[in-house]
């Protein structure tokens, strides 16, 4: 009998360990389908920076770390995180040491070396590649290989922040033995390795159809048991974000659709069908008004919007000088009424330019939060701008009209006339002018509509950052950022803002490792930017997309590539 | 017949170098940038790079010239190559048109993508062909009667009702709520089997209906016309008073005649199969060679541009010419010799 009683509870013990097992088998869920209504034109992500691209080929290749959807690093095929206190980052902050995993394997069955990770640093930084990824590798002096599981990276200079080049979906590691022949100007000929790169993510290319479908499989050789579950990965693209979003939660048709910007009445109506969930994920970007700080006069020719500089600026803008004028305009802006009619789940009210990771986040400009049009009226009738027979404010002579450009968006159009009617009860007259976004953002010299020359008084675009550090990004607007004829309008800084206490803190942060200091640098020029009025934020934006209830997994990311979870997704 | 054929292909070829160079250089003129979309976190000098790796350094008239030779030398004789295998010159150094955006042979990305375009464009204007005939032809013979009242509202509607509205329509009705047919079109499902072939029906029903009632709308009411201006013509009446049955009358006499101007028609109509349906290939997801003209001209990837409207512009002519000698063929009393 006890033997029996041994033998059924034996017996019982092996189905429920086989079942375990087979709960975890890779490929036990079936196809995954996924809609990027933008859809991917290549796999390379280092030939294309759009982000589509970048979300499609994180499935197959990867880098040493990755953000997860809080923005904190993890260690991908690195083994840990190199820092100052482990060693991995040398105490002059001029070098890095990275640790491969042991026994990662390619797709192909192949060793992944430091040798790898060596060969993409040259890739990306040879002058004919037309690498787009290529500022992930500034200030590199080598990348060496001591063994095949170590890589160390050595900087020009002292980098506080060492994590970008092989960190993120913008820079992962590529096979050398597949790229080899690809590398500088052939690197636009080789097709085929292109789009069917080989790596060690949890999914490999089968059949790539540029700006149409990718069709994925999982890969055999993923270094995580029983991950992914799904058995093969079909990522469709095609027709707009609507009807994405349509496809997961009404019909139900597809289990992931990224990027809806979509009007918000109707995402809410169609979320309510309970097929699906709706995720945001916050991250850096934020639609701002930019302020001109020269005078864009097209009577002024060739020192249009030309910061000169000098004794309080010589070519000083007529009236967005005035920082009363620039406060009002910011203390007339209701940014709910622009959340709920623009944004809706895709955003909420910004007051920094810097609002991302939360810790750098700035508390102290919340007069943002709630309009206030008296208040705005006072300061302009206190600094003498009064009301002309027209009903638009003008002081000897200077009347307050703006001209206010913007990409072709609807949403954009949509904020840029609420903005007109916000300004118009403050006694401001605004002009409104919207530019296709190939031209406005597209930095050709020889047109007048870029937003770096930037011939309006204000322009509104959304900006953000690349990884969780924001040095880069608030350098943006130092003096010496600021776009000039001289150097073909090339710089970050639009307003043309140019302050020496800035640029001061700029210098500071630039030499400062400790996290906490560069926490109050980083707040400290974001308050000089927002309580000058320089930058007017209106909106903290999200990356909203949605799953449908079928699956489980999904983290919105602003990080990093939305799927870069994607071997923890699984039915449920 | 031969004769005139040759000459008319000859005088086509100045013609299209002309066209070539307009859109080169209107392209070229055009405002747009190929790094315009990418993320605002590229900064300028990697763009600026960007722009080098694409040849844009070089002047207009090299860049014009580099584009004539890959599209009328290079690109033949890849094609030549591939599919009968005859290696002419030099295979390896041979540069073909790329596409800015994917960084691949331009003629691979149509290749890809003819299918589907025929496939959901060409068999709803061949529908549209189908239904518009027989409607015209009943219309026109019952003119006035409740028959004839109904096609006409009906095609006022098709014709005046874009397809971008009843494309929404129908993927609102059929698949959201009735959830008959798939509102997302596969591109990669392959017909080998019956049940694979039900599906291929099945996706395909909606685009190609919605297709087929705008031609179908447009093509009845030129067919009811032209049968009408026939009808009341001498040799109906002669036709009939030799004792003809009325059904010889219309279907023999009436409507070869009638069939004249819209055949030709229909031939001009051709090349516009292949500009696919651009705002229907949106909708339904179709991603064929409508799609790949709009994502390349948002992305400003002008030899995708160029290469797609110079071959449109090469299928213009040449049904232009088709439509002139079938109108030779259908009716004997013009000739072009």
């Amino acid at each position: 009998m006890r033997k029996i009683i041994l033998l059924v509870i034996g017996f019982f013990s092996a189905i429920s360990i086989a079942s375990t097992v087979s709960a975890a088998e890779q490929g036990r869920d079936g196809e995954l389908k996924l809609l990027y209504w933008q859809a991917p034109s290549t796999m390379m992500p280092y030939l294309s920076g759009g982000t589509k691209e970048l979300e499609a080929s994180s499935l197959v290749i990867e880098p040493l770390a990755r953000y997860d959807n809080n923005g904190k690093m993890h260690a991908w095929l690195a083994e840990v995180i190199p820092t100052v206190e482990n060693g991995g980052v040398s105490n002059d902050l001029k070098s890095i040491t990275w640790k491969l995993k042991r026994g990662l394997k390619w797709s192909d069955g192949s060793d992944l070396t430091s040798a790898d990770a060596v060969f993409t640093y040259e890739y990306c930084t040879h002058p004919d590649t037309g690498c787009t990824q290529s500022n992930y590798y500034n200030d590199i002096v080598s990348v060496e290989a001591p063994d095949a599981h170590t890589i160390q990276i050595n900087f020009a200079l002292p980098k506080p922040f060492p994590y970008s080049a092989f960190v993120g979906f913008n820079a992962p590691i590529l096979q050398k033995a597949q790229f080899e022949g690809c590398i500088g100007s052939k690197s636009q000929e080789c097709t085929e390795q292109n789009f069917h790169p080989i790596g060690t993510g949890p999914f490999k290319v089968v059949d790539f159809k540029p700006n149409d479908v990718v069709i994925l499989e999982a890969n055999t050789l993923y270094r995580e048991q029983g991950k992914p579950a799904f058995q093969s990965v079909l990522l469709k693209g095609g027709g707009d974000a609507t009807s994405a979003a349509r496809a997961v939660l009404e019909t139900g048709e597809m289990h992931f659709a990224w990027n809806l910007q979509v009007e918000p009445e109707i995402l809410i109506k169609m979320a309510e069908g309970g097929k699906g969930t709706v995720i945001t994920g916050f991250g850096t970007s934020v639609e701002r008004l930019m302020i001109n700080f020269t005078n864009p006069d097209p009577a002024l020719g060739n020192n249009r919007s030309e910061y000169i500089g000098g004794n309080n600026n010589q070519n000083a803008h007529p009236f967005l000088a005035d920082y009363s004028v620039r406060r009002a305009l910011s203390l007339a802006i209701d940014r709910q009424i622009l959340v709920d009619a623009g944004y809706g789940f895709g955003g909420k009210i910004g007051c920094n330019v810097l609002s991302a990771p939360e810790f750098y986040a700035s508390d102290s400009n919340d007069e943002c939060k709630t309009q206030n049009v008296d208040e705005a009226n006072r300061l302009l009738d206190d600094a003498g701008w009064t009301h002309g027979s027209d009903g638009i404010r003008a002081k000897d002579g200077v009347r307050i009209s703006i001209l206010y450009q913007t990409s072709t968006n609807s949403v954009r159009q949509g904020t840029q006339a609420f903005i007109k009617e916000m300004w118009k009860a403050i006694g401001v007259e605004t002009e409104l002018r919207n530019i296709s976004a190939s031209v406005f953002f597209g930095g050709d010299i020889g047109s007048p509509d870029t937003y770096q020359k930037f011939y309006a008084d204000i322009e509104m675009y959304t900006n953000n950052f690349s990884g969780t550090d924001p040095e880069t990004y608030m350098n943006s607007w130092t003096c010496k950022e600021v776009p000039r004829r001289s150097k073909n309008w090339g710089g970050t800084n639009m307003p043309r803002y140019c302050n020496p206490d800035y640029d001061a803190l700029a210098t500071q942060m630039s030499t400062t490792p400790n996290l906490d200091e560069r926490i109050r640098l980083a707040k400290a020029m974001n308050d000089m930017l927002m309580q000058d009025y320089a930058i007017i934020p209106l909106i903290h934006r999200a990356g909203v997309s949605a799953f449908s209830n079928e699956i489980e997994g999904p983290r919105g990311n602003e990080w990093d590539s939305e799927l870069w979870n994607i071997a923890d997704w699984h039915l449920k | 017949m031969v004769h005139y054929i040759i000459r008319r292909l000859l005088a086509a070829i100045p013609t299209l170098l002309v066209i070539s160079f307009v859109i080169f250089a209107i392209l070229d003129l055009a405002p747009g940038d190929p790094t315009g979309n990418l993320p605002m976190t590229v900064p300028p000098e990697v763009r600026e790079k960007i722009r080098l790796s694409l040849g844009l350094d070089e002047s207009m008239h090299i860049r014009y010239y580099k584009w004539l030779i890959q599209f009328f030398i290079n690109e033949p004789l890849n094609i030549l190559q591939h599919s009968f295998g005859i290696t002419i010159g030099d295979a390896e150094g041979r540069t073909r048109i790329l596409s800015w955006a994917t960084r691949s042979p331009v003629i691979d990305l149509i290749i890809e993508r003819t299918p589907q375009t025929l496939w959901v464009v060409g068999l709803s204007y061949l529908l549209g062909i189908l239904m518009a005939i027989p409607i015209g032809i009943v219309q026109a013979y019952r003119q006035y009667s409740l028959l004839d009242q109904v096609g006409t509202f009906v095609a006022m509607i098709g014709f005046s009702v874009p397809t971008f509205f009843t494309g929404v329509v129908a993927i609102l009705v059929f698949s959201v709520e009735l959830k008959w047919f798939p509102m997302i079109y596969d591109t990669t499902l392959e017909v080998t089997s019956w049940d694979n072939f039900i599906l291929q029906v099945k996706q395909m029903i909606m685009p190609v209906t919605v297709l087929a009632f705008y031609q179908a709308s447009q093509l009845s009411r030129f067919m009811r016309a032209s049968i009408l201006d026939n009808l009341n013509l001498d040799y109906v009446r002669t036709a009939r008073s030799k004792g003809r049955s009325e059904r010889a009358v219309l279907m023999i006499h009436v409507l070869r005649n009638s069939l004249i101007p819209v055949v030709t028609l229909i031939a001009l109509g051709i090349p516009t199969i292949f500009g696919g349906a651009i705002i229907t290939e949106q909708i339904f997801r179709v991603n064929g060679l409508g799609q790949l003209l709009i994502i390349a001209i948002e992305g400003a990837d002008i030899p995708t541009v160029q290469t797609l409207t110079f071959l449109f512009a090469i299928l213009i002519v040449l049904f232009n010419l088709i439509a002139d000698v079938l109108y030779g063929m259908l009716d004997p009393r013009i000739r072009y010799d």
